[in-house]
């Protein structure tokens, strides 16, 4: 028996992409709305897939730090198949950067290993937040953690207490492995997520949610204080459209004089 | 004066667009070391003669690289991504060094190492930036580029700045300077992660997609028949990029996705082949210089963002503009 296994994937409620997104005045992100990140459904799937396939106990557990609001990302993770979620919610953490954000999520991770008793630990993450998009996060949380990590994984399996992640390094595929513990980012090519249906929606009512705050993890907000902020942030020009011509017989030519005006050729 | 750190995930015998740019950038803000896991052997380049094992540092023979820092072996035993020893590297450079910035190329790997690296050194962490200050202050464009913001590192001991640069934010030419001498620190290579198989990419033979002043983009409206888009890419001295759907399909490999999900590119030109332009394609390319868009249907969201927009059939439209190049070209 390989002993039983806690997977912790992180969730991300963040704004709408397919909708406006804005910074405010006050030089952070509006976040009065949100979806659980589509990015953080690939690592969803894989936690599920490890635990399906694996042959002792295992829990997924779906980790969001954020506002109020972002139990809705856990609340969706829950629907999609994890067993349990947990709320990181603390004022002090507003417009935490890479850094207090990944000081935050390490000390939620190991507070979790603790109360949770599994013998084994692995955590995935998404390849980047679709409003951070810093793809930093993860390699930082393994660090903290003191954990390897396997990123931009565009495939995961666990064989035995082995992690096995094909991911590419500059010009190289290349297939890699590291025991467990480890921190796992997870691409969109990794898998397709599932959809839930109306059971798991009702499933999901009853799993359990729990909120965090960082006092409960021991942390100051001197302690999660971030290293770099945003000083001036404002809307690039909207690329406008320009010519619009309907091929007639001559639009090749006609892309050719554009380019060449252009000094493009 | 200002002391940069340049941290090269891999050094080979030439250095890639992406790294001698980022020379330039570190070149214009102080004065400039190298830290790298591995470098290349001497004496093996073109002259013929056997390695000597020693490490040559001929690729960074360039204006402003005072000096190059690496691990105990790095021909031998180089310390290459996605070793955590890399960061150990990287911190320990800094510890000789006591950087002001500390700046590497926007790849994975390179955002891997320095974020490691930036726990070490308790260092602010900036990536994708598009351009930096010496007074470690970075600009970016974030919300799939629609956004412009500058950050700046604050607080006590906040450190240094440790950024990744974007491709395409500097111009390139680096003057040839003489070699800078290597020093070997007390870093080895780890095992904590294993490498149980690597093999190259295929590779195209044009330039990089990421670094490629002019890119050839295609969806699924080639229906597979990537022999025009092929040739317009020859004729331009173009990359070649794709949509997911291209990508999915299996048209071309994963690594030519324009995107969200996939490469963010900022040519000079970029033109968009039967691609619709959903948000997650445009957030890869939108802050490209000139966009001209083929596309059969006029309501294609790509439209709204093409300095010409072209309503044709691509089977029609490139034949043509493929001959009007090369007639312009002879
Ligand atoms: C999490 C996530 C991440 C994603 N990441 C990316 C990403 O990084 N990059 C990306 O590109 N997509 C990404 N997508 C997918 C994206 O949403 C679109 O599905 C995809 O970009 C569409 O590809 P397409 O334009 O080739 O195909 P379609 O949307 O099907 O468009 C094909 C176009 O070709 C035109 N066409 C057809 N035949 C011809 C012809 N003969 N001549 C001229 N025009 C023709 C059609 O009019 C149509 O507009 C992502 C999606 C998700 C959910
Ligand atoms: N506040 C957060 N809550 C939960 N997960 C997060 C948070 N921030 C980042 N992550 C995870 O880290 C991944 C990479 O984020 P980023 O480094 O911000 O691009 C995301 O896909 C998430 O899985």
């Amino acid at each position: 028996m390989p002993g039983s296994l806690h997977i912790i994937t992180l969730v991300k409620w963040v704004p709408d992409a397919q909708l406006e997104r804005r910074i405010g005045a006050d030089r952070r992100l509006e976040r009065s709305e949100g979806i659980l990140g589509e990015l953080d459904e690939y690592p969803l799937e894989a936690a599920l897939q490890i635990a399906e396939n694996y042959d002792d106990a295992a829990r997924v557990t779906a980790l969001t730090m954020g506002p109020a609001g972002a139990s809705a990302a856990v609340k969706k993770a829950l629907q999609i198949g994890a067993d349990d979620g947990v709320h990181l919610c603390d004022e002090a953490l507003a417009g935490a950067d890479i850094y207090a954000t990944s000081t935050a999520l390490a000390a939620a991770v190991n507070h979790l290993r603790v109360s949770g008793g599994a013998q084994q630990f692995v955590v995935l993450t998404g390849m980047a937040s679709e409003d951070g998009e810093s793809s930093a996060v993860p390699a930082q949380l393994a660090a903290r953690l003191g954990v390897p990590a396997l990123t931009q994984a565009r495939g995961v399996v666990l064989n035995g207490e082995q992690l096995q992640v094909e991911r590419v390094s500059g010009d190289r595929v290349q297939k890699v492995a590291a025991p467990l513990p480890a921190v796992v980012s997870v691409t969109d090519q990794a898998n397709e997520p599932r959809y839930p249906n109306f059971r798991d929606m009702m499933k999901a009512k009853k799993k359990p949610v729990s909120a965090l705050s960082l006092a409960e993890l021991g942390l100051t907000a001197h302690g999660v204080e971030s290293k770099v902020s945003l000083v001036e942030a404002e809307p690039r020009p909207e690329r406008t459209a320009g010519e619009l011509i309907h091929d007639d017989g001559t639009a090749g030519k006609q892309i050719a004089d554009f380019l060449d005006k252009e000094g493009l050729l | 004066m200002t002391q940069v750190l340049v941290f090269f995930e891999r050094v080979q015998e030439q250095l890639t667009p992406a790294q001698a740019e980022l020379l330039t950038h570190a070149d214009a803000l102080g004065e400039v070391v190298v830290v790298t896991g591995s470098l290349p052997a001497a004496g093996r380049s073109g002259t013929g003669q056997s390695s000597t094992g020693q490490p040559s540092a001929a690729a960074l023979a360039v204006q402003g690289v005072a000096g190059v820092l690496t691990g105990a072996e790095p021909v031998a035993a180089p310390i290459l991504p996605p070793d955590p020893a890399l960061a150990e590297l990287i911190a320990a450079a800094a510890g000789e060094l006591d950087p002001d910035l500390i700046l590497g190329t926007d790849t994975p790997d390179s955002v891997d190492a320095l974020a490691a690296a930036a726990v070490r050194l308790q260092a602010g962490l900036i990536t994708g930036a598009t351009g930096v200050t010496a007074s470690g202050a970075a600009t970016k464009t974030v919300l799939a580029g629609s956004w412009h913001t500058t950050a700046q590192i604050s607080g006590e001991n906040a450190g240094p700045l440790i950024a990744t640069l974007r491709p395409n934010t500097a111009s390139q030419p680096v003057p040839a300077a003489k070699e800078p001498d290597v020093v070997e620190l007390e870093v080895a290579a780890s095992s904590a992660v294993q490498v149980l198989e690597e093999s190259e990419l295929a590779s195209s033979g044009r330039p990089a997609l990421a670094e490629a002043s002019t890119v050839v983009a295609f969806g699924r409206g080639v229906e597979g028949d990537l022999s025009l888009v092929e040739e317009l890419a020859d004729e331009l001295n173009a990359a070649l990029g794709a949509s997911r759907v291209a990508t999915d399909a299996g048209w071309i490999d994963h690594s030519a996705q324009v995107g969200q999900t996939g490469v963010t590119v900022s040519p000079q030109l970029y033109l968009s082949v039967g691609i619709s332009g959903a948000v997650q394609q445009k957030a890869g390319m939108q802050t490209s210089g000139t966009i001209v868009a083929i596309n059969k249907d006029e309501d294609a969201p790509v439209f709204e963002i093409a300095d010409l927009g072209v309503v044709g059939d691509l089977n029609e439209v490139l034949p043509q503009l493929i001959e009007e190049i090369r007639a312009r070209k002879g």
